[in-house]
């Protein structure tokens, strides 16, 4: 596979790499893990003249904890985030979703803010992103601005980034101490991307009822979503199969699922359910432990 | 000194890994000659389509461009690609597409570059207009009348009709209690090897020389047919195979792009080289399978099988590669499995299609006859509400009945089939497992217990069994050199089979000397002699037959020379510890050393001996071995989403004596898991249209370790009389015995609901739907 001719430049700061992105505009792509944007440039369905690699900045790749929020860095990469111990300790979600991408190479390489902007209909963070209610930030020329996980991915491997702006960082608020959560997913036997990805958060009051519950579900349609008709069949509710079941038939109301050789939206459908229906009970069972 | 141990039988690590996992290992791209060009080919986006013209200007002079060629460059001026093998239709096979194209990836121009990214820049720009035909890539479909025409000169899609009638078999389905009728299907695979194919060609000019370093399985049998297609004498082509990572069949053959190599380089004079890509593996690769198979199978009640009646359909592809329509041949002929089967007659139907061809993949023929002997087995079961384990002892071949003539004429060497499928029971714990499962089912739990008694064909074969230009005999050189090491010159070419260490233990046994003390040589026309190849599971049993014969020279000749040293008749000798000695007294002895130092001394210790250490053998098999086992495996279906999960999964395979345990262990390991992918996962696909939907990886299911469960392995030893070291073979057991067996579990695991059969791949969702609509039934 040969990507066309392109010049490669190593930014040194984020306002390093916005400077290069201005000057070179359409012509230029940030270049993060390349575990998504190489294959495309391989097929010469992208074929950028300018690469900005994005990895080298110490400020990107950190991981760190401020203000009572983690923050990620968007050019960490998947195994740093899963192995990181305030991850696993704070946003065992993160943890689990980025556990469950690829194989070693890929999550050596591949980084979050790669595969949020990239929005791979059947990328894996995007479900747990969701769920924890990260906050995005996307720095551009003088200036920054912060979006909400929920207002992010807009269509199929389409965000709210514009052009000449650069994901920094992604923050969240650390899981409360108590609750639970689970990511499951069913990978697709040839990619290995998420046929579908559910991740459930909730936590339970004394009575042992849920009090909240928040799912996010990649793999089904276009783009990730909040599965908003699940949350409100569980808020409220006691945490029992009959209910979980009932909530999680919900999962695909609405959804114009996606379908292929290996599953049909039908039973992409069917498989968004059951693994809605396994995420919520294996959170709720960690929020009783 | 230290003693020498005994090498062959023991766990001897593989001589060839330190390279392979250290990355030092030379493949075709590896290989660098100063002013290479590279060159990229242009490939059909439609499965059939006529081609009104093709304009190469742009791509002509764009930068480092160094040639454009179509097919009308070539036209007259070289041959086609050969298909050896027998048929009605065989179509001219161009290197480039001569004015229309007939499958997605067929190769319609190669532009040479400076380099590859220069050349697929100006490949980018040629332009041509096509005009889209109907095309048709369902094999069925292709015989329909009005269905569109690939080779108008044929004026039908037929490439050729085999018959093997047998009135007896009419007789038994008139006469049986029960006649159980089924289609079952062989999906397209794509074998998918580690390493792509590739090839680089360098002419020189002034010896009138080409040498083409290709990955590839058969360096001999491809220099033949590359000096044929270019117009050259054999003895100025050398074909050298560097490390191939891979072939699996696939590369058991001879493709457009090592053809075109060749030619560039001689015309302009410099190195070209082409390294496929993966997207072009999975489209213009050889693939495998592609059966359609319709059975009706007599039986009487108490589980007896009177025969088998089949019809194939053999969905070829667009053009014939080197032995595309012999493959199913093998299906035909070896479909009675292990059981004496008293009458067979098959019908195939091989059909042109608008897809790449088929051809070898890893079993060739035999996945294919095994699927349907041990599913016939599973339905004869079935239908008759009796044990699979019943079913096969009723039918099995007695071990007192070797060699024995089956129905189609094969003679099977040697076997005890209930020796191996008694040891597989034993593993699983059968009986035990059988309570469990019923225990299960009282539970909503799904589990099945899947048998497979293979038999396959190996050590192939016979050259009489063969195309004349694909024959059965292998080659070998041994050399003791002047220091008493060993070299050996094999004419069979491994790619990851492990001969550089199987071959290396049997000769350093028979010299008494350290493995270390021998080199083995394949891959090199200029360096070893003419040989056949390695396919079929012949490397040991017909490869290492010549080893033998030519160490039994080279034995011969030390011992009549050791003879006149020891004052001891030569029969009377031995090789141990680097000496020679007597058989009686090893005590007695001289060093290999002195023996050897005479041999090439300027005054043979025999008058009229010629001086030198070597002999060169050749090995024509007198039959094949037929390699059997027993796979069993148990599985859980998943009712809510129809996900496969393993409990256990056992592997008794009889391969004959065992030189390398451990190589004969990663052999089964590595064939369960293209077994279970076909049972499981792969699947080429093409749609109604012919565009090929698994165009990538993203979408074509090779399988991965996760993906596979914990393998149990064992053996049951039952020698081949065929050759002297009693081996059958063992490369493509795993896969064959696999497939069945999987799919035997999972139809069993469905047998309460009342599933009879479905289509491999198993994919989850069709395991959901048949689960869903029994349940509403
Ligand atoms: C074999 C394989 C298997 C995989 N399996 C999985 C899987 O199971 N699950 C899964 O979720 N993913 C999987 N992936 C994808 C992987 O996770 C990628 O890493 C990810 O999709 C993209 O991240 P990246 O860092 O490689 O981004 P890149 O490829 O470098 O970039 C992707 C896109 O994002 C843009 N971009 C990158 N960084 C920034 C930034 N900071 N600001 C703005 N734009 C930016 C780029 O310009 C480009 O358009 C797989 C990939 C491969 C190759």
């Amino acid at each position: 596979m040969y990507p066309g001719q392109f010049e490669y430049h190593r930014a040194a700061s984020i306002k390093d790499a916005l400077d290069l992105l201005k000057r070179y505009g359409d012509d230029a792509k940030l270049l993060s893990g390349g575990h998504s944007l190489i294959p495309m440039m391989k097929l010469r369905l992208a074929q950028p003249a300018h690469l900005i690699d994005v990895t080298k900045i110490a400020e990107m790749r950190a991981i760190s904890e401020s203000n009572g929020k983690i923050v990620i860095g968007a050019a960490a990469a998947h195994d740093t985030v899963a192995n990181s111990s305030l991850v696993r300790d704070k946003l065992g979600l993160l943890a689990e979703a980025a556990a469950a991408i690829g194989d070693v190479q890929v999550r050596n390489r591949g980084t979050i803010g790669g595969s949020l902007t990239h929005a791979d209909p059947a990328a894996d963070y995007p479900a747990a992103v969701l769920a924890l209610e990260g906050e995005i930030k996307l720095e551009r020329e003088g200036g920054s601005r912060t979006v909400k996980a929920a207002d992010f991915f807009l269509d199929l491997m389409t965000t709210a980034v514009q052009p000449g702006e650069l994901l920094s960082q992604i923050s969240f608020a650390p899981i409360p101490a108590g609750a639970g959560y689970s990511y499951q997913k069913y990978p697709h036997p040839a990619s290995g991307f998420a046929m579908v990805g559910v991740a459930a958060l909730l936590s339970l009051d004394r009575s042992g009822k849920i009090a909240s519950a928040r799912v996010g579900v990649t793999g089904l349609g276009p783009k990730a979503f909040r599965a908003s008709a699940v949350e409100a069949a569980l808020a409220g509710k006691s945490a029992d199969a009959a209910t979980i079941a009932a909530a999680a038939a919900k999962t695909a109301d609405g959804i114009d699922a996606l379908g292929d050789i290996h599953a049909s939206s039908e039973y992409r459908a069917e498989l968004a359910r059951v693994y809605a229906r396994r995420a919520i009970q294996a959170a709720v069972a960690r929020a009783k432990a | 000194m230290a003693v020498v141990p005994k090498f062959v039988g023991e766990r001897i690590k593989r001589r060839e890994d330190p390279r392979l996992i250290s990355g030092t290992a030379t493949y075709v791209d590896d290989v660098r000659l100063p002013g290479t060009l590279s060159a990229v080919v242009l490939r059909s986006p439609y499965a059939h389509a006529r081609i009104n013209s093709i304009n190469v200007d742009a791509a002509r002079s764009a930068p480092g461009v160094v040639a454009v060629l179509t097919g009308a460059d070539l036209k007259d001026k070289v041959g086609g690609i050969p298909c050896v093998a027998p048929a009605e239709h065989i179509p001219f096979h161009p290197l480039l597409a001569q004015g229309k194209v007939r499958f997605v990836g067929e190769s319609v121009a190669v532009v040479v570059a400076s380099d590859a990214y220069k050349a697929q820049d100006a490949a980018d720009l040629i332009e041509v207009d096509y005009d889209s035909l109907d095309a048709v890539s369902d094999p069925e479909k292709a015989l329909e009348d009005g269905a569109p025409i690939l080779h108008e000169e044929f004026g039908t899609n037929l490439v050729t009709r085999a018959l093997v009638p047998n009135p007896a078999v009419d007789e038994a389905i008139a006469k049986a209690d029960k006649v159980i009728k089924f289609r079952i299907v062989n999906q397209r695979l794509a074998p998918v090897p580690m390493e792509p194919r590739g090839a680089l060609a360098d002419w020189h000019q002034a010896l009138g020389h080409l040498t083409v370093w290709t990955s590839t399985q058969i360096p001999h049998l491809l220099r033949s047919a590359l000096a044929a297609v270019l117009g050259l004498p054999e003895n100025r082509v050398r074909v050298i195979a560097p490390e191939v990572g891979g072939g699996f069949g696939a590369k058991l053959n001879f493709y457009r792009e090592e053809a075109l190599v060749g030619y560039l380089s001689r015309m302009l004079g410099k190195p070209v080289k082409w390294i496929e890509r993966r997207r072009e593996n999975l489209a213009t690769t050889t693939h495998g399978r592609g059966q359609i198979t319709y059975l009706e199978v007599p039986v009487k009640n108490d589980g007896t099988v009177l025969g088998i009646k089949a019809k194939f359909i053999c969905d070829m592809g667009a053009y014939l590669q080197l032995l595309t329509p012999a493959i199913p041949g093998f299906s035909g002929l070896m479909m009675t499995g292990c059981y004496k089967i008293p009458a067979m007659s098959f019908e195939q139907v091989m059909v042109f299609t608008n897809k790449m061809a088929t051809d070898a993949y890893r079993g060739a023929g035999r996945p294919e006859a095994a699927y349907i002997a041990e599913r016939t087995m599973d339905m004869v079961a079935g239908e008759l509400g009796l044990d699979p384990v019943e079913v096969r002892r009723r039918n099995f071949i007695p071990k007192d009945a070797f060699p024995y003539t089956t129905c189609a004429g094969l003679v099977y060497d040697s076997g005890d089939y209930n020796a191996a499928l008694n040891k597989a029971l034993e593993i699983v714990d059968y009986p035990k497992m059988r309570a469990e499962q019923a225990e299960a089912l009282k539970h909503g739990r799904y589990i099945g217990i899947g048998i497979a008694s293979y038999v396959e064909i190996c050590g192939i074969g016979p050259s009489a069994m063969l195309p004349p230009k694909v024959p059965g005999w292998e080659s070998a050189t041994v050399r003791m050199e002047p220091d008493s090491r060993v070299t050996v010159l094999t004419g069979i070419s491994p790619h990851g089979q492990g001969q550089e260490t199987t071959f290396a233990q049997m000769a350093a046994d028979a010299f008494g000397i350290d493995i270390d003390d021998v080199t083995v040589v394949h891959g090199d026309t200029a360096i070893v002699q003419y040989g056949v190849g390695t396919f079929g599971s012949r490397g040991l049993s017909v490869g290492g037959a010549a080893l033998m014969m030519s160490v039994g020279k080279v034995q011969d000749k030390l011992k009549k020379i050791a003879s006149t040293m020891m004052e001891a008749p030569p029969d009377q000798l031995t090789f141990t510890n680097r000496t020679v000695a007597l058989k009686s007294d090893a005590s007695k002895s001289i060093p290999l050393q002195a023996v050897v130092d005479a041999a090439y001394g300027w005054k043979m210790p025999i008058p009229g001996m010629e001086p030198g250490l070597d002999a060169t053998s050749v090995f024509e098999p007198t039959g094949c071995t037929f390699p059997f086992g027993t796979h069993i495996s148990v599985v859980e279906i998943d009712p809510d989403t129809g996900v496969v999960k393993f409990l256990s999964y056992v592997a008794v395979d009889d391969c004959g004596n065992i030189i390398s345990p451990l190589l004969v262990a990663g052999q089964v390991h590595g064939g369960i898991a293209q077994g279970i992918a076909q049972a499981l996962y792969e699947e080429v696909v093409y749609d109604e249209n012919g565009q090929l939907i698994t165009a990538t990886l993203m979408d074509y299911a090779a399988p991965r370790a996760q993906m596979l469960p914990r393998y149990e392995l064992a053996h049951t030893v039952t020698p081949s009389p065929l050759n002297p070291m009693g081996v059958k073979g063992v490369g493509e057991a795993g896969t064959i015995g696999s497939t069945p067996c999987v799919v035997n579990a999972v139809m069993d695991a469905l047998k309460p609901l009342g599933v009879r059969h479905i289509d491999m791949p198993l994919r989850p969702e069709k395991l959901w739907r048949a689960i869903k609509d029994a349940k509403k039934a």
